[in-house]
């Protein structure tokens, strides 16, 4: 689904990725770990497009074509999800409203018409109850006034209604209290299947324990440093980033 | 100055710079240039209007002539010379149409091409329609069923003959000949606009609509705009304007009376879309306006307007709250782009006791544009509990724009209650990207950001309308992010 060779990035000349490989399969869950500064906000940046970045070398496809060439909105119609750190507030956008335009964007994208207003809010319902979210956000100004993890909750409905094929998660857990967590977590898990793949990136183990990564990458001066299974997660949480280093 | 050809016309829509920049080709027949007592005559007599209405004109000239330019507001321009415009355009005459039919097909098709069709308009919407081409009406729609109501809805210049009593009484008592340097000019040259007058205890079943275009190279146009709602009665208003590109500065100057008597109402939206220049500053209109309503008891009077043209903007609608009671609003969305310079907003004057007002103003400045917000709130001595919230906020985009904000406050009363908010922002890279990710593009991210910034003022215009106004703000701001 995703291969990623030798990726070096960075921003105004500064390099921050520094030779990534990273090859993720249909119907499998990655985490990537590492302390700050790491470079892995860079990485699920990078990754969704966002210019900021500048990429030096290296290559990304996604399902075997190459996606570096492809502005962020492309890249997300086809398939690319990010779930932010810090999703933005857009005053006087309902999500509703909001998603509707992203739904109807990707459909224009396939040739599609717009989704008919019935099926839209069918839609709406039937992913707002996997979230279990109160339908009142979905009338409220995107993201204003929400808590932390009502945002996150908010990213992952967002997920869900796009149907993305491969799902970033950006520190997804930061700023979630212990149930938030698991009802976040929750939707990832109900939303996987064998034909998608998620990218989790996270400082922490603790959403490790919701989202059970295949495999678990630790990125470190950005490189990834070591792999291996979800046991790494524990040794991580354990011995801490300084071992590896 | 060289003809404009069909040739520029494909060009400009290709680039699509000025979406209704279009001429047509109407037979028109206009005055020379220049401005002094004959041409007012002449204006009169043309109009065929009663000697009263000559001296009154004849009398605004003299006002006019004794009175300088304002220099006051925030924006910069080459002064119009005044000599050189020609004060009167007007389609060759033709007698009176009593259906569409008989219009010009040139008309109708520039209409067309605004994406107005009357037909649909007057079946679907339900709207009746004044058009105003080049100063002078051509065809009233709708008149028959307004009639029945006892409404009065027809170009000022045969409100004139044929209400004079009316025209008399309320002309000019709201914004007199001596109010400002455009007010005055205007009194004296005005050639159209409209005139309505709802009766006692009458809701007009529809919305009534005027559209304003500007056709003539070289011509100024002066509109008369006089609105008369009796005791108890309800309007709602809309004018909308858009006007053909060209590379001279077009001066528009219009004056806007509205007179809601006690427990009246009117609502008067306003999408104005002037040419605003091309992308280097250059041509656009001077728009040059004066609002005004006054209410008596328990009246109330909301403005709404979508501000997205013309080169120079100067207008401030305006509520004089007299009557015990009474309301004023003001709701307005500001649009600059490229060079444009917008200094808008309103003043209320609250006279009456337990008067209320409401501003909201939202500007959004783009490119190297000028976007200022200018606002008075007056409680007199005897406005005892008067109470006014005001709300302006501003959007930026880019580094090269502005937005100013100068409100004003006067207080002669110690019971008054008075709010001001004010919020300045900015489209981040980030907003953009967070859009980008879920799919989309930067030009609808930034429609849905604007209107999402917008929404409060959009909420308040008739729905027909805000469609009309969305889609004007997007046009607006095609290209003023790099």
């Amino acid at each position: 689904m995703l291969k990623i060779t030798n990726l070096h990035a960075g921003v105004e000349g500064t390099e921050i990725l520094k030779g990534i490989n990273l090859e993720i399969k249909a119907g499998e869950v990655h985490a990537i770990m590492g302390p700050n500064g790491s470079g892995k906000s860079t990485l699920s940046s990078v990754i969704a497009g966002n210019e900021t970045y500048e990429v030096s070398q290296g290559e990304i496809l996604l399902n075997n074509e190459s996606i570096l060439d492809d502005a962020p909105d492309v890249r997300s119609h086809k398939g690319v999800f990010m779930s932010f750190q810090y999703p933005v507030e857009i005053p006087g956008v309902t999500t509703t409203n909001f998603i509707k335009t992203a739904i109807n964007a990707k459909r224009s994208y396939l040739g599609l018409d717009d989704l008919p207003a019935k099926d839209m809010l069918k839609l709406i319902k039937e992913k707002a109850a996997l979230l279990e979210m109160d339908r009142k956000f979905l009338s409220r100004s995107l993201n204003q006034g929400f808590s932390g993890g009502e945002k996150k909750r908010n990213e992952i409905f967002q997920m869900a209604m796009l149907a993305p094929k491969l799902a970033i998660l950006d520190e997804t857990d930061s700023g979630l209290d212990i149930d938030a967590l698991k009802i976040v977590a929750n939707g990832v898990n109900k939303l996987k299947n064998e034909n998608n793949a998620v990218l989790v990136i996270t400082h922490y183990q603790r959403l490790l324990d919701y989202i059970v990564p295949d495999f678990v990458h630790v990125l470190h001066n950005g490189k990834i440093v070591k792999s291996g299974g979800k046991e790494l997660a524990f040794e991580l949480e354990e011995k801490g980033y300084d071992w590896l280093k | 100055m060289n003809k404009y050809t069909e040739e520029d016309l494909k060009k400009e829509l290709q680039n699509q710079e000025y979406e209704f920049g279009f001429y047509s080709d109407l037979n028109s027949e206009t005055f020379p240039i220049g401005l002094n007592e004959d041409v007012i005559r002449a204006i009169s007599k043309k109009k065929e209007e009663p000697q009263w209405m000559t001296d009154w004109r004849l009398d605004a000239f003299k006002i006019w002539k004794e009175m300088d330019e304002p220099d006051w507001a925030n924006v910069n321009y080459e002064k119009p010379d005044f000599q050189s415009i020609a004060y009167y355009s007007a389609p060759k005459k033709k007698e009176k149409l009593d259906s569409l039919d008989q219009v010009d097909a040139e008309l109708l098709k520039m209409y067309a091409k605004l994406g107005i069709s009357i037909n649909e308009q007057k079946r679907m919407n339900n709207v009746a329609m004044d058009i105003v081409v080049d100063s002078v009406s051509v065809a009233t729609t709708f008149k028959k069923t307004l009639g029945e109501k006892g409404i009065l809805f027809m170009p000022i210049s045969e409100a004139i003959q044929k209400h004079p009593e009316l025209v008399k009484k309320y002309m000019g008592t709201i914004v007199p000949k001596k109010d400002n340097f455009y007010a005055a000019l205007n009194s004296a040259v005005f050639t159209d606009g409209s005139f309505c007058y709802i009766p006692k205890g009458v809701r007009c079943p529809m919305e009534l609509s005027t559209y304003f275009r500007i056709n003539e190279g070289g011509t100024g146009q002066f509109e008369r705009t006089l609105l008369i709602a009796d005791e108890g009665s309800y309007v709602s208003y809309l004018e909308g304007c858009t006007a053909p590109s060209r590379d001279e500065n077009q001066l528009h100057a219009a004056v806007v009376e509205l007179i809601a008597l006690d427990d009246a109402e009117i609502k008067y939206s306003t999408v104005q879309n002037w040419y605003p220049g091309n992308s280097e500053g250059l041509g656009g209109v001077y728009n040059f306006v004066t609002k005004r309503a006054l209410c008596e008891k328990n009246a109330k009077v909301s403005w709404t307007q979508v501000e997205t043209g013309s080169a120079v903007t100067w207008k401030y609608p305006s509520c004089i709250l007299k009557g015990d009671n009474s309301v004023g609003e003001f709701y307005s969305i500001a649009v600059t782009n490229n060079h444009q310079q917008a200094d808008t907003g309103t003043k209320m004057i609250h006279l009456g006791k337990n008067t209320k007002s409401t501003i909201i103003s939202k500007g959004v400045s783009a490119g190297k544009s000028q976007n200022s917000y200018r606002g008075l709130v007056h409680i007199g001595s005897r406005a005892d509990n008067a109470r006014n919230f005001t709300q302006c906020d501003s959007l930026l985009m880019g580094n090269n724009c502005g937005a100013h904000t100068f409100p004003y406050i006067e207080c002669k009363n110690n019971s008054a209650q008075l709010e001001h908010e004010a919020t300045t922002s900015k489209i981040g890279e980030d907003q953009l990207f967070y859009c980008n990710q879920r799919g989309i593009d930067t030009e609808k991210a930034i429609a849905l950001i604007v209107n999402g910034f917008s929404k409060e003022v959009l909420n308040k215009l008739p729905m027909e309308f805000a469609v009309e106004a969305r889609k004007l703000l997007e046009i607006s701001l095609e290209g003023s992010v790099g």
